[in-house]
């Protein structure tokens, strides 16, 4: 895990001089790679308005890790199996029943086992505390290869299939006139959140990577309704984000957490207001809204 | 508090209700505070959860508990009662909700996510500055899975008190709030004012998230709102029939959980007991599922009645 003890971060607390030295240098290039991801992947999350599952699943997933140290197993095989789990339930469920009922009652049973395994497993809070609110400045050298990896899978497979997405969420029956299956892109889109929250909740927890997902995301989209600029606009901003937030978080030593909260909720209220003063017209609405009919 | 020594009228009534009821459950203060606090809860979330699963809300009524997790602990660091946190943060975060995401289910989906998103940053701020400030670190696990058991008996009058205006709120609006969640276009024809209805429905929403956010956890309030309401639905489509289904079921599985958690004070690993969210989200979670089998088999019977669920508007 190597997740640090709080108190060794209040210890690192230092000037803006040294936060591109030593161990630092993991948690930017970590962090990098993790704001890329929530980039491409948010710009679908925010598409197909699947805010809920970007939640649940890697929400979910730290019952995995909380099982998996029960066991004394490793923390990454118990977030995927809860991820991927998590996210196959999801999709198989919701063909019989509504998809946000579905999607609730999927977190709430992963969340009862997690607080299950915790209460059997006599596991230190600051652990917990990490993986639901993140602690970015704890990644080691030997945790960035399938950080790196896991991360560049994820944005191949997404752009491999930004096409058929991208039709499918905006128009899906256009998209099963062309042979996407609306309910394969379904699945491929929850099973593409689920590998994501695998390589991110060890480094940045559960609740920092849903902001990360959505808040550069609606942003980007208030400013345009293009989807290619959208994606690219929606990394940049979670890239800014994230850089801003370790930045503060180095200097004045409170949690990322609330920084990229913070940030995040700014910068989408900056882009509903440019959006507001800068596009009054008659296509405001439609833009602002998206093409969705 | 919790172990106290069987009393000898437990012998009279028999070894089987002792061994399922574990001694002394009824004559202990924390679980009859638990029970009573605990059925408030249930009928309040089931009630309200019930339009919550029609309206499509199951991510805002998530949101608010989770949200909660920010009350909590701010209130910690204040000094004040947890509940109030619950309560103030979940009534601020409804009003965000519909000022910047009214109307279609979409933009409402990303309105909570960004909400989510910025509440749960205070939190992580509010939990860092109690743990650093106290040197309680077991403060963030009581305010994220909660414990029925810990309640203070003194909250239990303001309990009934917030748990009575939430409830209220949702009976008097009922048909109204059950044509605008219907139909929406319809109730604006009828001159219904949807617009406030909604707000007044989130308001209890919001009430009704925060006490159960109290009692099983912010992270699990989600189970006593969405599971027995669910289940309800599958059951019957009769609106009242529903929220009176929901009630009972919510109240049911509170009271099996509670013992069940009273008893597994003796379970392995011992000494210490499983925790009553556990049991809730297990036995909602298996109802729900039991329930999905009728449905398959008897499709033609229960599933295409006309219904609430299918008169629902579309969206995600």
């Amino acid at each position: 895990m190597g997740v640090p003890e709080r108190d060794h971060r209040r210890a690192a607390r230092g000037t803006l001089a040294e936060v591109f030295t030593g161990f630092m240098l993991n948690t930017w290039l970590a962090a990098t790679v993790v704001a890329v991801v929530a980039g491409v992947l948010g710009f679908f999350i925010v598409l197909r308005g699947a805010a809920f599952i970007a939640h649940a699943v890697p929400n979910g997933a730290f019952a995995g890790a909380a099982a998996a140290s029960l066991l004394g197993l490793s923390t990454l095989l118990g977030l995927g199996t809860f991820a991927v789990g998590g996210a196959l339930g999801i999709s198989w469920l919701s063909r019989r029943g509504r998809q946000d009922v579905v999607t609730a009652l999927a977190l709430v049973v992963m969340l009862g086992l997690g607080s299950l395994f915790l209460s059997l497993s006599r596991e230190y809070a600051a652990e917990i505390f990490s993986l639901l609110f993140g602690d970015v400045v704890g990644v080691n050298r030997a945790e960035l290869p399938p950080i790196l990896g896991l991360g560049l899978v994820c944005v191949i497979a997404t752009l491999l299939l930004f096409r058929p997405l991208t039709l499918s969420a905006v128009m899906p029956e256009a998209g099963e006139a062309r042979g996407v299956r609306a309910s394969r892109m379904e699945l491929s889109f929850v099973l593409l959140v689920a590998l994501a929250t695998t390589m991110t909740v060890p480094i940045v927890g559960a609740f920092l990577m849903f902001s990360l997902m959505v808040a550069p995301a609606a942003a980007a989209r208030s400013l345009t309704a293009r989807p290619g600029i959208a994606m690219g606009l929606a990394v940049g901003i979670a890239l800014i984000i994230i850089w801003l937030a370790i930045a503060l978080a180095y200097v004045c030593a409170w949690p990322i957490g609330f920084f990229v909260g913070a940030l995040g909720a700014g910068s989408y209220g900056l882009a509903r207001g440019w959006d507001y003063y800068h596009l009054r017209g008659p296509n405001r609405r439609q833009l602002a809204e998206g093409p969705v009919g | 508090m919790l172990m106290r020594p069987p009393i000898q009228a437990w012998s009279e009534v028999g070894d089987l209700m002792g061994s399922i009821f574990g001694p002394g459950l009824f004559q202990s203060s924390p679980v009859q505070v638990a029970l009573i606090v605990g059925t408030v809860v249930a009928v309040v979330s089931g009630v309200v959860g019930v339009f919550t699963v029609v309206r499509g809300q199951s991510f805002s009524g998530h949101a608010l508990a989770d949200l909660g997790t920010a009350g909590g602990s701010g209130a910690f660091l204040l000094g004040v009662s947890q509940l109030w946190g619950f309560v103030v943060i979940a009534a601020v975060a409804a009003g965000t909700i519909d000022l910047i995401g009214p109307g279609r289910a979409r933009s409402r989906d990303l309105a909570t996510g960004i909400v989510l998103g910025a509440g749960l940053g205070l939190a992580a701020l509010f939990l860092y500055l109690d743990t650093t400030s106290s040197n309680t670190s077991g403060a963030s696990m009581t305010i994220l899975f909660g414990s029925i058991f810990t309640i203070d008996g003194g909250l239990v009058p303001i309990i009934l008190g917030l748990g009575v205006v939430s409830l209220g709120t949702v009976l008097i609006l009922y048909r109204m709030l059950l044509f605008s969640s219907l139909s929406s276009d319809m109730a604006v024809a009828r001159a219904v004012p949807v617009r406030l209805v909604g707000i007044g429905y989130l308001v209890s929403l919001a009430l009704a998230v925060s006490l159960s956010a109290m009692t099983i956890g912010a992270v699990l309030s989600t189970a006593l709102l969405i599971g027995p309401a669910a289940c309800a639905l599958r059951l019957t489509k009769h609106p009242g029939l529903a929220l009176l289904l929901a009630a009972l079921i919510g109240v049911a599985v509170t009271w099996v959980s509670i013992v069940l958690a009273y008893d597994s004070f003796y379970w392995p690993p011992g000494g210490r007991g499983w925790p009553v969210s556990f049991f809730v989200v297990a036995l909602i979670f298996t109802l729900y599922l039991l329930l999905q089998l009728p449905a398959r088999r008897w499709a033609s019977k229960w599933a295409s009645r006309s219904a609430i669920i299918d008169a629902r508007p579309a969206g995600p």
